[in-house]
């Protein structure tokens, strides 16, 4: 780097000498002598490594440049020479450093990972290398300290900075029992952590990979930029050759050379790939490639499964109504039938049992989960049903009618209520409540305001929640009732009403909706590794304020690529008609070149600044 | 067949990627080479039965460019 702005700068001082003593008359041989040195100091490097890879057959820039700076001196341009080298060399430097730019914004991210932790081994605290700690082992961080892996944990209690991951700074509570991630910042309190995973495996790790293998995804406008080059520059020797034998100028043939590769084109796009997905992984976005950046740039509404989403998905028992049961009862037949099931309506059930009850539970027998209705399993002998009345009516069990209203006023405010039998009774009805979150009002707005025309929410919820729901977000939509291949069904319909859809979920139980729509977005997905996997967008912090920020970005950074594809293809059918029509020659046609490239990175790297207004 | 990860050092240009991507490509051994510019980073599949990963770096260090680390 400092080799090369040492170049452009010897060569840009004898350039410089040059044109004084051409100014203060002085014999033309210090003129040309100046330039030819300009040329060769700044030509030098170029010409070696174009020779390089000449040896390996391979036709590079360098080349081109070099053969047509060699070729300006023979025929007694001296100055084009000067020029045409000087610039390429000033030029490659600039651009450089502004792609040093860019690539900073991920290794920045890689710095926020940590290298030490704290772990106790022979009786002693040792300072070790992170990576190398072992699974299971307890580390210790103190305050103002990076954590060094993913963990649990077991003792202490602190405020954890977890912007690394989610891109909040906000700092969020962590005690005994909750999980943290590497590097995350202990603000204020002592944390002893019990190592669930280390180095490359935890959720920071993840994320540096894909963020450094998004990068390298080459968006279809790139794809396409990169075959037409490839065609371009042989075309343009063609045609320097085809030239100069029909109007016999060499100059005319040596400034297409310096045109022969357009550089401004082969980077438009995935300059700004990375300048976007840069800042999206500063944010806690997490896109997995330039062609989903294009491709969320395009879309025209938002489709939300509400469990996790719009809601918080932390459902919470409101009430326990009983037929002729205790309430403790019911609530531990609930809890142990349900000691299987991760949906969240089970969580919320084991929750409210293990804080109510303070028992622990085993597996039950003959446990079976029917998606979108409900679960059986036996417990102490007794059948135990728990689900929708769509279970209760497959099963021919009746509701009777006072429970159905009772099941009905509940759902009225926006409760989700399962029945639960006993030996095909039913023996208690349990509501459970999971709230919209407090912003999803605003952010519902927002996305209106970053060009969503069209919001709306596909919930396995009944009809009552969801229109509750819907209308006090002022949704423009929602279907309700959904089993998962309904919702897929769904994003079809969508589909074929010409809606381009990005569907958000919590990347759990939505994977096929998420990967129907056009874009699959997860968010709360610090920690596991299966909605990463499956989403093309993931928002990695558990509220939805980065929703609209991923859009918005999205939408910027295809707006910026286009402008810069047809930036760069204007300047080279510019550059061709200039040359062909004699108008540019081989300095200003090098001029041009190096400022279009640099013209094409600045406005990529005004993506590195975005930021929701 | 074999993968690996080469870290370049910085690539100074997209003409640099290229070059460095189809020496690696006509390299005896390397089965598939991808190279990114805004990553300084080679893709390559090789044989090793045909290749290691030194002469995968000596292959790049023709082109000029050094290999700072490998995955």
């Amino acid at each position: 780097m400092k080799k090369k702005l040492k170049i452009v700068m010897i060569s840009g001082i004898l350039i410089a000498i040059g044109w004084l003593s051409n100014l203060l008359n002085f014999d033309p041989l210090i003129f040309n002598t100046a330039m030819v040195a300009a040329a060769i100091v700044a030509g030098y490097q170029v010409a070696i490594s174009a020779y390089n890879t000449l040896k390996m057959k391979v036709i590079s820039i360098n080349l081109l440049v070099t053969i047509a700076a060699v070729g300006a001196v023979i025929i007694g341009e001296y100055w084009e020479a000067a020029a045409v080298t000087f610039l390429f060399a000033f030029g490659s430097y600039l651009e450089s450093r502004t792609v040093g730019k860019a690539r900073d914004a991920i290794r920045d991210l890689m710095d926020l990972a940590p290298n030490l932790a704290a772990v106790i081994r022979d009786g002693e605290e040792k300072e070790i290398a992170a990576e190398e700690v072992e699974i299971e082992e307890v580390v210790i961080v103190r305050p103002g300290e990076k954590i060094p892996v993913d963990g649990t944990v077991i003792k202490g209690k602190s405020e954890v900075n977890q912007a690394a991951i989610t891109g909040e700074s906000i700092p969020v509570s962590k005690e005994t029992g909750d999980e943290v991630f590497s590097g995350t910042i202990n603000k204020n309190g002592y944390l002893e952590i019990k190592t669930e995973r280390v180095g490359d495996d935890t959720t920071f790790g993840k994320i540096i990979e894909l963020v450094e293998e998004a990068q390298e995804e080459k968006a279809p406008t790139q794809k396409l930029m990169e075959r037409f080059s490839k065609y371009y520059t042989p075309g343009i020797i063609l045609l320097a050759l085809i030239s100069y034998f029909i109007s016999g100028s060499v100059r005319l043939s040596l400034t297409l050379l310096v045109i022969g590769c357009p550089g401004a084109l082969v980077i438009s796009t995935p300059i700004s790939i990375v300048a976007g997905i840069g800042n999206g992984a500063k944010n806690g976005i997490l896109i997995k490639g330039g062609e989903y950046l294009e491709k969320s740039g395009e879309i025209d509404m938002v489709a939300f499964d509400k469990t996790g989403t719009l809601s918080k998905g932390e459902a919470e028992v409101d009430q326990i109504i009983t037929y002729n049961k205790d309430k403790a009862e019911v609530l531990r037949l609930a809890a142990a039938a349900e000691f299987n099931s991760e949906h969240h309506l089970a969580r919320a059930i084991k929750k409210k049992a293990e804080k109510m009850l303070e028992t622990e539970f085993n597996s039950p027998i003959n446990f079976e989960s029917q998606t979108g209705k409900g679960i059986t399993a036996q417990i102490d002998g007794k059948e135990i049903m728990i689900g929708n009345s769509r279970l209760f009516n497959e099963q021919g069990i009746e509701i009777k009618p006072e429970i159905e209203e009772q099941k009905n006023i509940l759902e009225e405010q926006g409760k989700t209520v399962v029945i639960v039998a006993e030996n095909k009774q039913i023996i208690a009805l349990i509501s459970i409540a999971d709230r919209p979150r407090e912003n999803a009002y605003q952010i519902v707005e927002k996305l209106k305001q970053v060009g969503i025309k069209k919001v709306v929410m596909l919930t396995g919820d009944n009809k009552k929640i969801a229109e509750s729901v819907a209308s006090e977000l002022k949704l423009d939509g929602y279907k309700a009732e959904l089993l998962p291949e309904d919702k897929v069904k769904a994003v079809e319909e969508y589909q074929e009403e010409g809606y381009k859809v990005a569907m958000v979920g919590d990347g759990i139980n939505d994977t096929p909706s998420l990967v129907t729509a056009d874009i699959g977005i997860a968010m709360g997905a610090a920690g596991t590794d299966a909605a990463i996997d499956t989403a093309d967008i993931t928002l990695m912090a558990d509220n939805l304020n980065k929703l609209p920020y991923a859009i918005g970005l999205s939408k910027a950074a295809n707006r910026n690529i286009k402008q810069n594809v047809v930036f760069a293809v204007l300047i080279v059918f510019a550059l061709l008609a200039g040359v062909l029509g004699q108008k540019v020659f081989l300095a200003s046609g090098m001029l041009v070149h190096e400022l279009s490239v640099l013209i094409v990175i600045f406005n990529a790297m005004r993506l590195l600044r975005y930021d929701i207004a | 067949m074999k993968k690996i990860k080469l870290y370049l050092e910085e690539l100074s240009c997209p003409d640099c990627a290229n070059k460095v991507e189809k020496v690696l490509s006509k390299t005896e051994g390397v089965t598939e080479a991808d190279v990114h510019y805004t990553t300084s980073k080679a893709n390559v599949k090789y044989d090793p039965a045909k290749i290691n990963p030194d002469g995968l770096k000596k292959a790049v260090a023709k082109t000029g460019y050094q290999v700072e680390k490998t995955k």
